[in-house]
């Protein structure tokens, strides 16, 4: 968004005619001011008239003071992507009102709090004076109130400007306030008064305008995080430790939220989980490992920065075969960062995460109701496969509010891989021994403790050991367990989820991308698709590659991989494992800490096609 | 952790309460020096938890990376271990543990691997008080990259190649301590018996048990003059009582000990530890007192030895959590999915 006032608009020049649901709206405020109650009560009245709608929170890593924007993006099309334009601007933040002034796309609108005195140095846009202090004053709320209801002020002036119904604001306000009457009767009042106010008193100049639609059935407004949380639920998650990290921590209290109302046990009316806010990440990931080796279902959430001090224990599941599952909600990186912005950057570190030879499964959720898809199956994959299994979520994801399919509960039992019980040992006579292939796909069979067999017992260990789990330094133990280990990452193959297919019309073009930026490459694709270039497009959804993707590559003269990194991971990757394929593959990666938008896409690619 | 096994009449001899030999919880031959103390604990672990009777299969073992995370492999063969990574032992039994809480854990570190890499992992244990035996191997050095100094070295200490420790130690029951553990105690790998009382008691105790066990090096850190060894503890040992255990099944005969000199603390499971007086009379369940003891110990140089603190009853934390009498790992689809007709709710609660 602070690149829009070097982007020439080519549209609404015109305020002859009116721009219906095909616009975006940017509210700047001061970060702490409670405006996100606002920015989410605009944002769900808009879903709940049908719209399609997105939202993007670009915030400061700060609690109170800094300036922080929100984007609400109406498309009639249903594209979701970020988009560069500023249509609309509301500004609430003297701090920030010169570059909010600015950023007003030419004949858009730009709505302010009276209170700041500044000039209007522009006349290719239409202002509007809102008397947010007079009327929060006004509201019937304490004194100390009055500044987070102030920007209530805001939605029923852009109701009232824009046509919002007011029913579809208080519904917003309802589910915000979980009914609770006072809040959503003073909050709603002052919608309702500034709307009366902007009727009485503002003439509509700028072409803007919202319509009720019917685009937004069977879909639901939520967060990936919160997905997240609960797939793992319906996941039978037994165990869940966790360290705060933005922007990860609100998967983890998602889970304390939702556990005790899905999961009490039908049998005893008992929890049948256990969450534990562990001292840092080295511990989360260690409770997780250990309750992922004694049978439970076991998880940690957290960001690039947690992920790294897992690194350790991340190599000790791989080669222990201890079942795990790790939702990294990614931010931007190395160290610190950005973090309260977006990124793909932890897919190589994650892919490979752990010194000697080590190699993970990840799944890559492309929708947050992929991330409850993957809350659920990671469990399934891990278990199967008795191995470390990553979750790559990101920011965006995690934390925005998206419309979404609803949720679909899981369309087959769960999979708890090849665990020995005692009857099982009595069947086998106590014949049976830890790291031995019986089965030929590189996945041994486990007991976990509290068998009570004599023979069950074990000794897990990071250090070399043979087929009957004893320590060994034997050279040639030590490489039958490693090459039975990538027998099983070959077998990781035919079970993690396959790529998302989308073909155009004899394309020569290929686009491979993955995760949050899938709206972007939608749209890039319709751009693209306008202007007379064809493509297929492979959304990937994990790691280790499917042969789907090399078939894909193939079928293409080209392949752009598109990402949100520096360095082009993905793509990285896919020319390591395909290097007969090197040639084909072209990365499209960039990262400044936002959403991606259609146009990067499109104006990368087409400035490689002209080369 | 009322997981005492049921007593058998007559056992057969050699065997125990549940009909097991002594062989049953043995392990692998020792790869340790001969003469390290860590042997001597292990013995112990084996001897106690045969006289316990437990079953092994309902022990499980933890270790984190050192020679003394080496000995697990070295008793209870039939139990389940993990050997993890440096200084992370306590997270992984605080995961595992949750799978069965009827299951005993015991854990077994060293100097380096408690107090210098995983104090902090150590510590947050100790907090939550999570159901486990906590031995701490202690011999002051690091043995499997021969002979550093570790944290608990004693200042002024001389160790070939290595020259003089300047730092002040970390004295490991204090750590304990200061984390409000419940069960503290510290021996000698020197004095077997006592060693063997402590374990038969901490795997009785609800609750961490840390069991700071002075273990010598023979090979790196032995000299005559140092805390941590052998000749030290046998000419320096001070107990603060003679401990025994008496299992709950067991009836005490309290008589055979003089008036005013005994002092019982029942634990958990019914079981007792008796500790009678010796030179002096000292309270275990008086946190301000053990403190003062060992900073006492410390400023002197005292090789205190014994029970150093018991608060049988704080709560654990399993205690915490509402979790049903069948261990969660043996929850099948049935109580841990919630059922199809939720879906539609949960999508309702979303906007």
């Amino acid at each position: 968004m602070t690149h829009s006032t070097a982007v020439k608009s080519t549209a609404h020049k015109s305020n002859s005619h009116p721009v219906v649901n095909d616009f975006c709206i940017t509210v700047g405020t001061v970060n702490g001011s409670g405006s996100q109650t606002a920015n989410l009560t605009l944002l769900r009245a808009l879903f709940r008239m049908g719209i399609p709608v997105s939202g993007k929170n670009i915030f400061p890593s700060n609690i109170q003071g800094l300036p922080t924007w929100y984007t609400i993006r109406v498309s009639k099309d249903g594209y979701l992507a970020r988009v560069e334009r500023e249509d609309i601007v509301v500004a609430m933040n003297p701090v920030s009102f010169g570059h909010d002034l600015a950023s007003v796309t030419p004949g858009g609108a730009f709505y302010y709090a009276d209170d700041m005195k500044f000039p209007i140095t522009r006349n290719d846009i239409v202002p509007y004076a809102m008397p947010v202090k007079q009327l929060a004053r006004e509201a019937d709320v304490p004194p100390s109130l009055r500044d987070y209801i102030a920007n209530m002020v805001y939605v029923g002036v852009l109701a009232q400007m824009l046509g919002i119904d007011l029913e579809r604001i208080l519904e917003a306000l309802n589910f915000h306030f979980k009914g609770k009457e006072k809040p959503i009767r003073s909050n709603f009042d002052v919608v309702k008064a500034a709307a009366e106010w902007a009727s009485a008193n503002l003439e509509k100049r700028d072409p803007y305008r919202v319509e009720r639609m019917n685009a937004t059935e069977g879909y639901i407004m939520t967060d990936g995080n919160t997905a997240a949380a609960l797939g793992a639920i319906y996941g039978g998650v037994q165990f869940a430790a966790w360290y705060p990290i933005t922007p990860a921590s609100s998967l983890a209290e998602t889970l304390n939220e939702y556990l005790p109302q899905l999961r009490k046990d039908p049998v005893t009316g008992k929890q049948t989980y256990a969450v534990v806010q562990a001292e840092d990440e080295l511990a989360a990931v260690g409770m997780a490992v250990g309750a992922g080796w004694a049978g439970l279902r076991a998880m940690t959430s957290t960001s690039g920065p947690g992920l790294s001090l897992m690194t350790e224990y991340a190599g000790l599941a791989y080669f222990a075969e201890v079942p795990v599952v790790i939702w990294d909600v990614q931010r931007v990186g190395p160290s610190t960062g950005l973090p309260t912005r977006t990124a793909q950057g932890d897919l190589t570190m994650a892919y490979y995460m752990s010194h000697g030879d080590t190699q993970h499964v990840l799944l890559l959720p492309g929708s947050v109701s992929e991330c409850f898809e993957f809350g659920w199956r990671a469990f399934d994959l891990a278990e199967r496969l008795q191995t470390l299994v990553i979750v790559l979520s990101d920011l965006d994801l995690g934390m925005n509010q998206w419309m979404t399919e609803k949720f679909t509960y899981p369309d087959r039992p769960m999979d708890r891989g090849k665990v020995l019980w005692e009857k099982d040992l009595e069947q086998l006579k106590g014949e049976w021994h830890r790291y031995l292939d019986v089965d030929g796909d590189g996945i041994t069979y486990r007991t976990v403790p509290g068998n009570r067999h004599p023979r069950a017992g074990w000794f897990a260990r990071g250090t070399g050991h043979n087929e009957y789990a004893t320590y060994s330094e034997s050279p040639q133990d030590w490489e039958n367990n490693m090459l039975r280990l990538k027998k099983k990452f070959e077998t990781a193959r035919q079970l993690v989820p396959k790529p998302v297919i989308a073909e155009g019309k004899g394309a020569k073009i290929g686009l491979i991308a993955y995760g949050s930026t899938d709206p972007a490459v939608n749209e890039a694709r319709d751009l693209l698709s306008a202007g007379g270039v064809e493509t297929d497009y492979l959304r990937l959804r994990a790691l280790p590659l499917n042969t789907e993707v090399n078939e894909f590559i193939q079928a293409h003269e080209r392949t752009y991989v598109v990402e949100l990194n520096r360095d082009g991971q993905l793509c990285q990757i896919l020319r390591a494992e395909l290097p007969a394929e090197a040639d084909r593959l072209h990365s499209l990666a960039h990262i400044d800490g936002l959403p991606l938008t259609a146009r990067w896409i499109v104006q990368k690619l087409l400035a490689q096609e002209e080369k | 952790m009322a997981t005492q096994a049921t007593p058998t009449v007559s056992p057969v001899p050699g065997t125990n309460a549940i009909g097991l030999t002594r062989a049953d919880y043995k392990g692998a031959p020792s790869t340790l020096c001969q003469g390290c103390g860590h042997n001597s604990i292990s013995s112990q672990i084996i001897a106690a938890t045969f006289e316990l009777g437990l079953l092994p299969e309902q022990i499980v073992k933890f270790s984190g990376i050192g020679c003394s995370s080496k000995s697990p492999t070295y008793f209870l063969g039939r139990s389940f271990g993990f050997n993890g990574l440096h200084g992370r032992m306590p997270s992984l039994a605080e995961g595992a543990l949750f799978a069965d809480t009827s299951l005993k854990g015991i854990g077994v570190s060293g100097d380096g691997d408690t107090a210098s890499i995983g104090l902090g992992q150590f510590k947050h244990l100790v907090r939550r008080n999570l159901p486990i035996v906590y031995i701490v191997e202690n011999n002051g050095v690091y043995g499997l990259t021969k002979g550093q100094f570790s944290a608990t070295a004693e200042r002024g200490l001389e160790l070939k190649k290595q020259g003089t420790n300047p730092y002040v130690p970390i004295d490991i029951c204090m750590e304990a301590l200061a984390s409000n553990a419940s069960f503290v105690a510290r021996s000698f790998a020197g004095d077997p018996r006592q060693v063997k009382e402590l374990i038969k008691a901490a795997f009785s105790h609800n609750g961490v048990a840390v069991l700071d066990i002075i273990s010598p090096c023979v090979t790196f850190n032995n000299q005559e003059q140092t805390i941590h060894s052998y000749t030290f503890g046998k000419a320096h040992e001070e107990p603060l009582h003679e401990i025994s255990y008496v299992p709950a099944r067991e009836e005490i005969t309290i008589e055979d000990f003089e008036e005013g000199t005994v002092r019982e603390v029942t634990l958990h499971d019914g079981s007792e530890i008796i500790l009678k007086k010796l030179d002096k009379y000292y309270d275990p369940t008086d946190r301000g007192e053990a403190l003062h003891m060992l900073e006492q110990a410390e400023r002197n140089g005292w090789l205190i030895t014994g029970l150093i603190y018991i608060n049988p009853n704080q709560p654990t934390l399993f205690d915490y959590y509402d979790l049903p009498d069948t261990p969660l790992n043996r929850l099948g689809e049935d109580r841990l999915r919630p059922p199809r007709e939720t879906i539609e709710m949960v999508n309702s609660w979303m906007f």
